[in-house]
């Protein structure tokens, strides 16, 4: 209870204007394309030289927390994501856009986002110790079976025909592999020096979610038949509230997912959204509903996704592990103050570390809040005529890949990743299997590599990965998991006609 | 923001460029970028961004220094877009790793050597230390070396890659010492490999002072013995290799500074040298980077040739095996 003590640090008056600062700012951040949580809380380092510990952490943990919210708003209404953790939210939130329910989706994800937040901040309040022994649980083997779990729900995800949504994990991972290996050195597929580095995950973002649309819209001309802009319906907040009290369920599943993988160094953040809603779809009884502007996917995406902010803090403040790039980020901002997290954190300074968790509690809800005022506004967005938001997109995406690392390379990978996407959504394939491969491919690759080193200099491969609690039990949910596709593939065969099939 | 403010900037000034027929006696007329070539919130990141702060001042070149961050691959995407890509016109400076960058020019397959290069001035060191978990039955260095002895090849060691400092500590200490490690990269850098140490994914690591330093402080790592000529101001009771009787040099520490591409007018060379080093010695730099448990060394433009060529020939020797 030791953190309702240092409550009063967050609202003097200087503590309290850098909260909004950061919140405000967070979320411009945020919805602008291209600028991550990471590149936006690493912006801001510069301005916490000048300020004390606590303030400086205030400012960056309520930047942390809101752009990760604000992504929601280019994911909704552009199709944009602006980082990995917004991809889930685009497959139903943009689809409910375009119904022109823009105004709804943003209202809920602010406020699935704060429910999610506030969990997940309250579970770093209460559970730190406990979590940090979770978070090291996980070694080689284990993530090395977890990114096989994702793998296993590439083929089900936001595609109508397995085949082709495994096709397009497996052209994900393909791409993953191009670069120099991270660990040995080796180069793979590098004809160009832009692709040294490998496909900058951002850049891949854009081009495959923003550039197909982009075309698409193109492509239509300037036909003008008067109903080219969607028309916003208005939604008052009051029954955006009793909605999300209607979805409890995807709410639950969203939060728990979202701190569970949140908490696990090195993935976390990126697929914490996607497992969110791969899971709520399983669960839920309009499962086809998934992908057509149901809130239920929305939900689950966006509160996951917030709820890993506290948890993914939980290895940094605990054990001095930056468990994320953001996380390294805010490493960066606590030793420039000389503050070592660990037990010095908590035990030396506990001003600065209870008001930089009680204020990305306050930040959560100033987040929910500002949210709700913009997502009003925000979703006329959607009126602007097609053609012109066409041409804005473009210009959004050029700039978003190309801030990334100021590199015209991101810029060529995202145009050519877009217009290959493009075409291979003409031909029923679709974008969110893609880019699960790419963020899996690196994550199952480095930790068998480093698994299997690790097991001939030990026991043996075979001991290594298939014995141990933790790992059976994942392999197990592997198992299940391609089971219940498995299932569910011949069941909706079962029910459709040949005709239904080859079309 | 700073990078694409910078980077309007450059743009800017390239129209109104002048002719330089001055000596570069106004040099830098405009903000000056400096590409670092691991991600942000990194080591390199993080201490090149406190030594790079108060560059604006007067007193030191009148300028601010952007920071550009193009990570990738250890590194060798960064230093390969300083050596071919980037203007050799003195606003485009680097950061070096030694003995990293030279490590991987020897290995191949990356379009830099040293000789790409012209450092300007060194800023910090920071020795590899080996780190073993709190619980772990090493006490002393040598329990690590009767143990890799007897067991060849059985004792996993982490480090954030190869052909990086930690990797040459590792080669070294199998030399020194006659035996067999099994050294395991992570992905994730020192970050990563500190992880696996803590959490007993491996038996032992070998990681960068800093970082051990803010470990064993929180109490979940023990510091066995560091990777240096002498001991560390941080780490005073830590014995050095030497010490400990296994015959492992200075050169796996990682020195960090400041270098530009080769081709970059002599006298913009000259002008950087005088004023960096000096830039570095300032009291507020040297304040953050001691609260960030950051070791500094400043070394001046002839030190760090003397220090590059003696490297390349250690490692040379070393990775001719590999």
């Amino acid at each position: 209870m030791e953190f309702i003590y240092y409550f009063g640090d967050v609202f003097t008056p200087i503590n309290f204007g850098l909260l909004l600062l950061g919140t405000i700012g967070g979320l411009i951040l945020g919805a602008t394309p291209g600028l991550s949580p990471t590149m936006a809380v690493a912006l801001l380092i510069p301005f916490t030289f000048q300020l004390e510990a606590a303030q400086g952490l205030i400012l960056l943990g309520a930047a942390y927390t809101s752009t990760v919210a604000g992504g929601a708003v280019s994911a909704i209404l552009l199709k944009i994501p602006g980082a990995p953790a917004n991809i889930a939210t685009t497959l139903d939130g943009h689809a409910m856009a375009l119904k022109g329910e823009g105004a709804k989706a943003l209202q809920l994800s602010f406020l699935s986002s704060a429910v999610g937040g506030v969990f997940g901040v309250l579970l770093l309040i209460f559970l730190t110790p406990v979590l940090a022994q979770w978070a090291l649980a996980f070694g080689p083997s284990h993530l090395f079976w977890l990114a096989i779990l994702g793998v296993t729900v590439i083929g089900s995800l936001d595609s109508a025909s397995v085949v082709k949504g495994l096709l397009s994990g497996c052209i994900g991972l393909w791409l993953a592999t191009i670069g120099f290996d991270d660990i040995m050195g080796a180069q793979r597929f590098i004809f160009h020096p832009s692709l040294g580095g490998g496909i900058n995950i951002i850049a891949a973002l854009i081009g495959l979610f923003a550039i197909p649309q982009v075309i698409t819209m193109f492509a239509k001309g300037r036909k003008n038949d008067g109903n080219e802009a969607i028309q916003v319906q208005k939604h008052p907040i009051k029954s955006a509230v009793s909605e999300l009290f209607r979805y409890k369920r995807a709410m639950g599943i969203g939060t728990i997912t979202g701190s569970i993988i949140g908490l696990i160094p090195g993935v976390g953040g990126q697929i914490a959204g996607l497992v969110a809603y791969d899971q709520s779809k399983k669960f839920s009884p309009d499962k086809d509903k998934f992908g057509t502007g149901h809130p239920e996917g929305l939900i689950a995406a966006e509160s996951a996704n917030n709820a890993m902010v506290g948890p993914s803090l939980v290895p940094l403040l605990t054990l001095s592990i930056p468990g994320s790039p953001t996380a390294a980020v805010l490493l960066g901002g606590l030793l420039i103050h000389g503050i070592f997290p660990g037990t010095d954190l908590f035990d030396n300074h506990p001003d600065v570390a209870w008001t930089f968790i009680n204020s990305m509690l306050i930040g959560q809800i100033l987040m929910c809040i500002f949210g709700l005022y913009v997502a009003g506004m925000a979703a006329r967005v959607a009126q602007v005529p097609q053609s012109v938001m066409a041409a804005i997109v473009l210009g959004l995406a050029v700039f978003g890949s190309y801030s990334v690392q100021a590199s015209m390379g991101d810029v060529y990978v995202m145009a050519s990743l877009g217009v290959m996407m493009y075409f291979l959504e003409r031909f029923g394939f679709s974008a969110a299997p893609l880019v699960l491969g790419l963020i899996l491919g690196p994550i199952a690759e480095s930790n068998f590599i480093q698994g299997s080193m690790i097991a001939t200099a030990t026991d043996g491969l075979a001991p290594y990965f298939l014995t141990g609690a933790l790992n059976l039990f994942l392999i197990v949910v592997v198992v299940l998991s391609v089971l219940y596709s498995g299932y569910m593939e011949l069941r909706t065969r079962r029910y459709t006609s040949k005709e239904e099939i080859m079309g | 923001m700073k990078n694409l403010l910078a980077g309007a900037a450059i743009a800017l000034m390239g129209l109104t460029q002048t002719a330089t027929a001055d000596g570069h006696a106004n040099y830098p007329e405009r903000p000056i970028m400096m590409m670092v070539s691991y991600g942000a919130g990194g080591a390199t990141d993080f201490q090149a961004r406190i030594v790079t702060m108060t560059s604006g001042n007067e007193d030191a070149l009148g300028m601010p220094i952007a920071i550009l961050n193009k990570p990738g691959a250890g590194g060798r995407v960064g230093w390969n877009w300083l050596a071919g890509q980037a203007e050799a016109d003195g606003y485009t400076l680097g950061a070096y790793n030694v003995p990293h960058f030279i490590a991987q020019s020897i290995k191949g397959g990356v379009e830099y050597s040293a000789a790409s290069f012209e450092p300007i001035a060194n800023w910090g060191a920071d020795p590899a230390v080996l780190v073993v978990g709190k619980d772990s039955e090493f006490n002393t260095l040598q329990d690590v070396v009767d143990f890799a002895k007897a067991n060849p090849g059985k004792l996993t060691t982490s480090g954030a890659g190869l052909f990086v400092g930690h990797h040459i500590a590792a080669l070294q200490m199998e030399k020194a010492g006659g035996m067999k490690m099994a050294y395991i990269p992570t992905k994730g850098g020192g970050a990563a490999a500190m992880k696996a140490v803590i959490a007993g994914d491996v038996m032992a690591g070998i990681n960068n002072l800093s970082d051990g330093f803010r470990a064993a402080q929180a109490g979940n790592v023990k510091i066995l013995a560091v990777a240096d000529l002498e001991r560390n101001e941080f780490l005073p009771d830590v014995p050095t290799m030497m010490e400990s009787g296994l015959a492992v040099d200075n050169a796996s520490v990682n020195f960090r500074g400041v270098m530009v591409p080769k081709g970059t007018p002599q006298g913009i060379i000259d002008k950087l040298a005088a004023t960096v080093p000096t830039m570095f010695e300032n009291s507020r730099v040297a304040g953050k980077m001691k609260a960030g448990g950051s070791p500094m060394h400043v070394m001046n433009r002839d030190e760090v040739l003397a220090m590059w060529a003696a490297r390349e020939e250690t490692l040379k020797e070393l990775l001719a095996g590999l």
